[in-house]
């Protein structure tokens, strides 16, 4: 085994972290987001394009 | 949501942001499939090739490194494209594409960055040098982080993106001095070996896994990219719902 693993090891783990961080990122905000949305059409609340308004 | 009945049937149709958006939902599934796909094929490949006779176990960072810096210059040109989406056509999604790049090709700046430090340190002796490629690289990594907080500091979206766009085609003169500056200039870094006149400087035995692994970086970005887009777009929407109710709630 070569006296360099460590430099490849933390390359490897650097590049999950920041895949996963990315991810993470984007799949929270877009749940969060789609259940924002959500609880504003339960409440009633539409776009205008939609064709409805504030209740 | 309702938007999924809505169908495609030309490139224009794209420009409508609930089109777009029932577009993105039918291609992510495909599109992070494909994703997983190459990087099990990639990393595979990555850790079943043989060690460099000169470099050993670290030809394996190039595996990273070379496919983050691609796509951090990639995501900045992306970026350019829309600013200019945004500036000339007034396309109503080049913003955002525009916005929800940066944070994309900051992570894969950073990912370079760092690869590059931690490959140079057993090749080089140093971690870091304030030659040419490193420098120019870095203020690459800056421009992201600037343009990241623009968009965070102003309300006005329409505004923030003008404003933006002209920082981003201001800052694309930066894209040519990356690629060419281990040409111009006297760098510790190595010319480029894989994109050059005369074809690539690499033994196919290492090209394989590094051009696979590229491509599943490209995928990656692609994936994150148009699912930011689409959360940006129902930001947006939950923005103008809330205007809606707030009027509607202050006019009765």
């Amino acid at each position: 085994m070569s006296a360099h693993l460590a430099y490849v090891a933390a390359s490897y783990g650097a590049a999950l972290l920041v895949v996963a961080g990315l991810v993470s990122w984007v799949v929270l905000d877009a749940r969060a987001r789609r259940r924002e949305l959500q609880a504003l059409e339960e409440a009633g609340i539409r776009r205008r394009s939609a064709g409805g308004g504030a209740p | 949501m309702r938007e999924r009945s809505l169908a495609i049937r030309s490139f224009t149709d794209l420009a409508n942001p609930t089109r777009f958006v029932a577009l993105a939902g039918r291609l992510l599934p495909w599109l992070a499939s494909l994703t997983v796909l190459l990087f099990a094929i990639g990393l595979t490949l990555c850790f079943t090739t043989a060690a460099d006779y000169q470099q050993g176990e670290t030809v394996r960072i190039m595996y990273i490194h070379v496919p983050a810096a691609w796509l951090a210059m990639m995501g900045y040109t992306v970026m350019a494209a829309s600013a200019l989406g945004t500036l000339v056509w007034r396309h109503p999604l080049a913003d955002v594409a525009a916005k929800c790049a940066a944070p994309i090709g900051a992570g894969f700046t950073a990912l370079a960055l760092v690869t590059g430090s931690l490959w140079g340190k057993p090749m080089w002796g140093t971690w870091w040098v304030w030659d040419a490629r490193l420098t120019s690289f870095f203020i690459l990594f800056l421009m992201y982080l600037g343009l990241i907080a623009l968009n965070r500091a102003m309300d006005d979206a329409g505004r923030a993106a003008k404003v933006a766009a002209v920082l981003i085609l201001v800052g694309f003169v930066n894209i040519p001095i990356i690629k060419f500056s281990v040409d111009w200039w006297n760098t510790l870094h190595q010319p480029a070996s894989v994109l050059r006149l005369g074809g690539s400087a690499i033994d196919p035995e290492f090209r394989r896994p590094l051009l696979v692994m590229a491509l599943a970086f490209t995928c990656l970005f692609f994936t994150l990219h148009l699912a930011a887009m689409r959360t940006e777009i129902w930001r947006r929407r939950i923005a103008a719902m809330r205007r809606q109710a707030a009027r509607g709630a202050a006019s009765a």
